[in-house]
């Protein structure tokens, strides 16, 4: 393979981003969960200790034809960035599957695939290139809440083995081939913390700038996360990445996400990229929003020129990401102002010092 | 948060164990609660940054570091602050920077060891993402003047932003505050050295900020904390002016220039600025004078006493504490010309802050309770002098008149509603419980009210509603009727209350919605209380056709639901037989062993506060309020059982029975043929999925032989006394929170009850071992439904389950004639000890139940539909 030059694409993301209003995939779970799989489906003849149904990262490597599939169906709907099958594959969230050894191997895997769709894709249509984004999900395990009510001050992880298994992941994904990271669904501030510290390392050691994306997710309507951070506190906790994305994704759907787009869009000076659920789930916990409701919504926010780019979570499918990016089409990106020198700190609140 | 030029930021100085002695001994001690609680004071007195430093010799620094900012991390009023994480040793700093969620500040770095280090550490700092302080210090050692530490500022600003690519807003110099006034002359200039290196950096360094740690100037006065204090405020008023930006100070200290005694302050500023080479002997025989006078400041708590009466009256307004309030009341009301205007003045300044805090969901309702507490007893005070002036009155935003209905005892959320409305200045006219409608409406034309509000929490006060609204109309009535409490709803409000009343009628669904409902209804501009009246009463309609058009036809009738009844196979069942037959009183039920047994979810729920116990102690948004109300609860609880104020009594009994139908006959003996009792059930008729039956309590009773339970208990014998001691203080807080919590330990006595009836006095389960959240979560055989309640809607069964239980002698209880429990704090029901019994709602019935139930009861189906009137889906 020949080495990707990513800084060169992420400026090639920034160019396409001051034109039009770029769409990104939706997710993967819940279109695997169409394919009913069986304990076989997951394992497709390969032996493990441990049941693998529901571990849907190992089908990277087990089921490639099946995640390709998905990606081709979101390529189909219009989406720019696709990412990586890889919400837990890290070691931390494949211990639940008795495979936290195997996480480089279904990075890799996970990003090869989409790789190939991808090229594929830009090949066919090279007006419109694609970008593969290798996607660090939250892990099952926080660093800033004790899991222990009595015990405050108690963690169940360390920072460093956050890192540690962070850099794993994002080894995997650059040797197969992405050109961004995204850290996304981020409920807790410092495991992204840790994340953006492996990903300095692994750019220092490989001696490259890595392009990042973030993505901070909410955790109650007050529109807090984990830790108890606002949007803006998390973004200045995050900006000295300079990710060529920031923004929310998950947490709820369009109408509770808006004030917190609207909250961001002003103190963001990057990108900015939303993925929201299909609104919120019924009582049986499924999404039923349709997708011209979410379509309608999200065109909302790209009316008020808020967006940059933006794609779907929970509960949407490829129809979803269709309509969204049939929605956007021809509606003109976000500009940002350029914010004015201060000292920007946060706690749970952000506090900026002119 | 708005982007504020802040005029000079605050940076906590307590929790560093280099400065405090108390942190330090705190942290060797391992007391971080305590610790814990320095940080807390910090950010309170006004700290925008803390400073966190655990740089001693007997301490694991790294570990210290990490504990507590992980502890303080849990604390949402503290940790909504940036923290500066402050060592002089890297991997204390780095130990600190992987405990962090926020963007914190590193203090310090600097080029003491050469530039190599200092590049891989900003760089690591760049890494973690924190703003850094960079101290002037090189190779040669720690700049004492203006050129040395002008020459190190501009060398390291170089290297960061040229060199690593620092941006230069996140970098912090600490050109280093010296000792002044130690004797040494070499020491005279250090004020002046900062002040002007200051102007200096800032000129050249654009971007960059500049700090300082400003209790070192004044080390040669320790001891003498005002003359310290004032040194403190002389410099930083001209090193501020000289551009810097914030230093390490202890927040909420500082004196105020201008209000620094003038020779005082001269004395410091000839130190300060080096004009004079006698100023450090003049100073010093200055000093013995001021020692002392501010000594007793010391402390947080005696800080704000020194304000001015105004800013004590808010403070003590906001914060709830009712210590000072008599005096500083008295002291406004001798300071302005009429007692009504320190009411309207200073007062309610104080409580509109309190609402607009109430109102960005920055205090909680427990907070603003204790508030209105403390307004209470400030006019009380002002009372007499007001009533001696003969004033006309205050102009509140209008008057309110509040009363539970008649037959219906509950007001906690009443009065939870009318604290809230006073804090917004509303005139708040509460008749209390069990008010006939002639009484209510009487008050509202006898004191020209505004808005009547009707309060009720069981089924047969929405009746008693409909009743006020009727009479209201009858007798021409045009305010607008708020209704509220726990059994009403928009949809039983729109439906049967709204269309009686010609008036606005409007429900209120909580004490935070009270205050906007009112607000607008009494919007000075009249169109705008007419705009809400008219879109509350288009929605009601849109309720009303909605339902018109409805889902009617869903309702099984009465003979298709009997025969879709749970059937349980009874041949071969041998009921369990109770203990005894017949009832058996407690008479003095020990209430620790109730304490432990506590639900407190709805306990925070009586306060508006969201969240499941013990969780919501943790809750990022109320947790600190759950918190202290949970504390202040605690407290209570614990003077109501050693004190003994409050008295449980109860009553249980077990009788022989069988199923009829859907009633059960009770029979006094085993072979059951004398007959005590029949209770009437009701069965649910909603349509529903195959395989799932129409349940009815009476199903779970054999048709052959069986034994049902009753009990009826009370938490409520001896709170009246109490309550009027509240009452009388003007203490609104502690009388919802001791009804509040009678009524948790009335449902933890039913609970207890209920167990020992399982266990033993039943006996069915004698196995039983389920946790507190087991219990809860009612993971237990049988079910203890109440009349009234979902499973047997039906209030008026009340009666005959007290006459059976003999529940006015044996436990002290009455009812009113809407079937309301007094005491209050109480609770009755049956028990059923089938194992597939469970809890469930009966919901809507048909015109056919409702005809069958009169004709059981042997009543007019008039009465039957006015008992049942909440579940009627005709």
């Amino acid at each position: 393979m020949t080495a990707i030059d990513r800084a060169a694409k992420a400026d090639l993301l920034r160019r396409i981003g001051e034109e039009r209003i770029l769409v990104k995939d939706g997710p993967y779970g819940s279109m695997i969960q169409s394919y009913r799989l069986d304990e076989e489906g997951f394992r497709a003849g390969r032996s493990f200790n441990h049941d693998q149904k529901g571990n849907n990262d190992l089908l990277n490597l087990t089921r490639p034809e099946i995640v390709g599939e998905i990606c081709n169906a979101y390529i189909d709907a219009g989406a720019d960035l696709l990412a990586t099958n890889t919400f837990n594959a890290n070691a931390i969230s494949l211990a639940d599957y008795g495979i936290a050894g195997m996480a480089r191997e279904v990075n890799l895997a996970a990003a090869r695939v989409i790789r190939a769709c991808a090229d594929r894709a830009t090949e066919a249509r090279p007006e419109k290139p694609r970008f593969v984004v290798g996607a660090l999900g939250p892990t099952n395990k926080t660093l800033s809440v004790s899991p222990d009510v009595n015990d405050p001050g108690f963690r169940a992880v360390s920072f460093d083995e956050v890192k540690g298994i962070y850099r794993e992941q994002i080894d995997g994904l650059l040797d197969g081939g992405v050109d961004f990271i995204l850290i996304e669904t981020v409920f807790d501030t410092l495991n992204a913390k840790a994340a953006l510290v492996a990903l300095d390392e692994a750019g220092e050691a490989r001696g490259e700038v890595l392009p990042v994306m973030v993505s901070m997710t909410l955790t109650d309507l007050a529109g807090r996360n984990l830790a108890g951070q606002t949007v803006e506190a998390f973004w200045h906790s995050v900006r000295h990445a300079k990710p060529i994305t920031m923004g929310l994704n998950c947490s709820f759907g369009a109408t509770e996400l808006h004030p917190y787009v609207n909250a961001l869009n002003p103190k963001v000076d990057s990108m900015l990229c939303v993925y929201p659920n299909a609104g919120l789930p019924n009582e049986l916990g499924q999404y039923d929003e349709p997708p011209e409701m979410t379509a309608k919504l999200v065109r909302g926010w790209a009316e008020s020129g808020w967006l940059n780019v933006v794609g779907g979570c929970c509960g949407t499918t490829p129809a979803h990401i269709k309509a969204i990016a049939g929605a956007v089409a021809g509606i003109k990106p976000r500009r940002w102002r350029t914010l004015p020198p201060a000292l920007r700190l946060s706690g749970m609140e952000a506090a900026s010092f002119l | 948060m708005p982007e504020n030029r802040a005029t000079f930021i605050n940076i906590g100085e307590r929790t560093n164990v280099t400065g405090s002695a108390r942190f330090k001994k705190l942290i060797l001690d391992g007391d971080y609660p305590a610790a814990v609680e320095v940080a807390r004071q910090q950010v309170e007195a006004g700290a925008q940054i803390i400073d966190v430093n655990m740089d001693e010799g007997l301490l694991d620094a790294e570990k210290a570091m990490e504990t507590f900012l992980k502890l303080i991390a849990a604390e949402p009023d503290i940790a909504r602050v940036p923290i500066m994480i402050d060592s002089s040793k890297w991997s204390v700093i780095e130990a600190g920077l992987k405990c962090v969620a926020g963007k914190p500040v590193v203090n310090s770095i600097s080029m003491k060891e050469g530039e190599a280090p200092f590049i891989a550490q900003a760089r690591l700092v760049r890494r973690y993402g924190a703003a850094v302080v960079v101290m002037a210090f090189d190779e040669k050692g720690q700049a004492d003047t203006r050129a040395r530490k002008v020459e190190i500022c501009r060398r390291a600003y170089d290297v960061l932003v040229n060199r690593v690519g620092f941006p230069a807003e996140d970098i912090i110099f600490d050109p280093n505050i010296f000792a002044v006034a130690t004797g040494i002359e070499e020491h005279n200039n250090y004020g002046v050295d900062f002040i002007e290196a200051t102007r200096e950096i800032k000129a050249t360094c654009p971007g960059a900020k500049i700090s300082g740690g400003v209790s070192n100037l004044s080390f040669a006065f320790r001891g003498n904390e005002p003359v310290r204090k004032a040194m403190h405020s002389v410099f930083l008023y001209h090193a501020i002016r000289a551009g810097m930006d914030m230093g390490i100070v202890n927040a909420g200290q500082l004196e105020v220039y201008d209000q620094i005694p003038a020779e005082l302050r001269d004395a410091c500023e000839d130190v300060i600025l080096n004009r004079r080479d006698d100023s450090t002997e003049r100073l010093l025989e200055l000093a013995p004078k001021y020692k002392g006078t501010g000594e007793a400041a010391e402390t947080q708590d005696a800080e704000w006493r020194s304000w001015p009466v105004e800013k004590r009256l808010e403070h003590a307004l906001v914060k709830g504490m009712d210590q000072h309030i008599v005096e500083d009341t008295e002291e406004a009301r001798l300071a302005i010309a009429r007692p009504i205007e320190v009411i309207e003045g200073p007062l309610m300044a104080g409580m509109n802050v309190v609402g607009d805090l109430f109102g960005a969901g920055k205090m909680f309702l427990p907070q603003v309770v204790k508030s209105a507490r403390v307004m209470k007893k400030a006019v009380a005070h002002l009372l007499p002098f007001i009533e001696a002036e003969k004033s006309a009155g205050s102009r509140s935003k209008g008057k309110i008149v509040m009363a539970t209905v008649k037959g219906d005892v509950h007001d906690i959320g009443k009065n939870i509603v009318g604290v809230v409305l006073q804090c917004n200045n509303f005139e708040v006219i509460d008749l209390g419980v069990m008010v006939p409608f002639q009484d209510i409406l009487k008050s509202a034309n006898d004191n020209k009210a505004d808005l009547i509000g009707l309060s009720g929490l069981i089924t047969p006060s929405l009746d008693e509603m409909v009743t006020v609204a009727e009479e209201m109309t009858r007798q021409g009535f045009k305010m607008p009727l708020l209704i509220g409490g726990a059994t009403t709803s928009r949809v039983h409000t729109a439906l049967r209350i709204a269309p009686r009343y010609a008036g606005p009628t409007v429900h209120v669904l909580d004490a935070s919605r009270a205050v906007g409902v009112c607000s607008a209804l009494t919007s000075e501009s009249g169109d705008q209380a007419r705009d809400f009246a008219d879109k509350v009463a288009a929605e009601y309609e849109a309720i009303r056709v909605e339902r018109a058009k409805g889902d009617k036809e869903k309702l099984a009738s009465l003979a298709e639901a009997r025969a879709n009844a749970l059937s349980i196979d009874w041949a071969g069942f041998e009921a369990p037989r109770p203990a005894f037959t017949g009832t058996r009183v407690f008479a003095e039920y020990p209430l620790h062993e109730l304490v432990e047994r506590i639900d407190w979810t709805p306990f925070f729920r009586a306060w508006e506060l969201a969240g499941t116990y013990p969780a919501i102690l943790d809750d990022k948004v109320v947790g600190e309020t759950a918190r202290k109300l949970h504390a202040d609860a605690r407290r209570m609880l614990d003077r109501i059982v050693r004190e003994k104020w409050l008295t449980a009594k109860g009553v249980i009994g077990f009788w022989p029975c069988r199923s009829d139908g859907d009633d059960v006959v009770l029979f006094e003996d085993e072979s059951r043929t004398r007959k005590l009792s029949r209770l009437h059930f009701l069965r649910q008729q909603v349509a529903k999925r195959a395989g799932r039956p129409n349940m009815c309590l009476a199903d779970f009773i054999s048709p052959q032989a069986d034994w049902i339970g009753g009990f009826a208990v009370t938490a409520g014998h001896g709170i009246d006394a109490h309550l009027a001691r509240f009452k009388a203080d003007h203490d609104d807080y502690s009388d919802i929170l001791l009804k509040a919590l009678a009524d948790r330990l009335a449902e933890a006595f039913a609970e207890r009850l209920h167990e020992r009836v399982r266990k033993t006095l039943w006996g069915y389960a004698p196995e039983e071992a389920l946790s507190n959240d087991e219990l809860v979560r009612e993971d237990y055989r049988g079910t203890r439904p109440a009349p009234g309640y979902p499973a047997c809607p039906d209030h008026s069964q009340k009666p005959e389950l007290f006459r059976l239980l003999n529940a006015g002698q044996n436990a002290g209880l009455a009812l009113t004639e809407s079937f309301a429990m007094v005491p209050t704090a109480a609770v009755s029901g049956y028990y059923f000890a089938h194992p597939q019994a469970a809890y469930f709602g009966v919901a809507r019935i048909g015109r056919d139940q409702v005809e069958d139930y009169a004709r059981r009861r042997g009543v007019t189906v008039e009465q039957a539909e006015k008992w049942l009137s909440p579940n009627i889906g005709y």
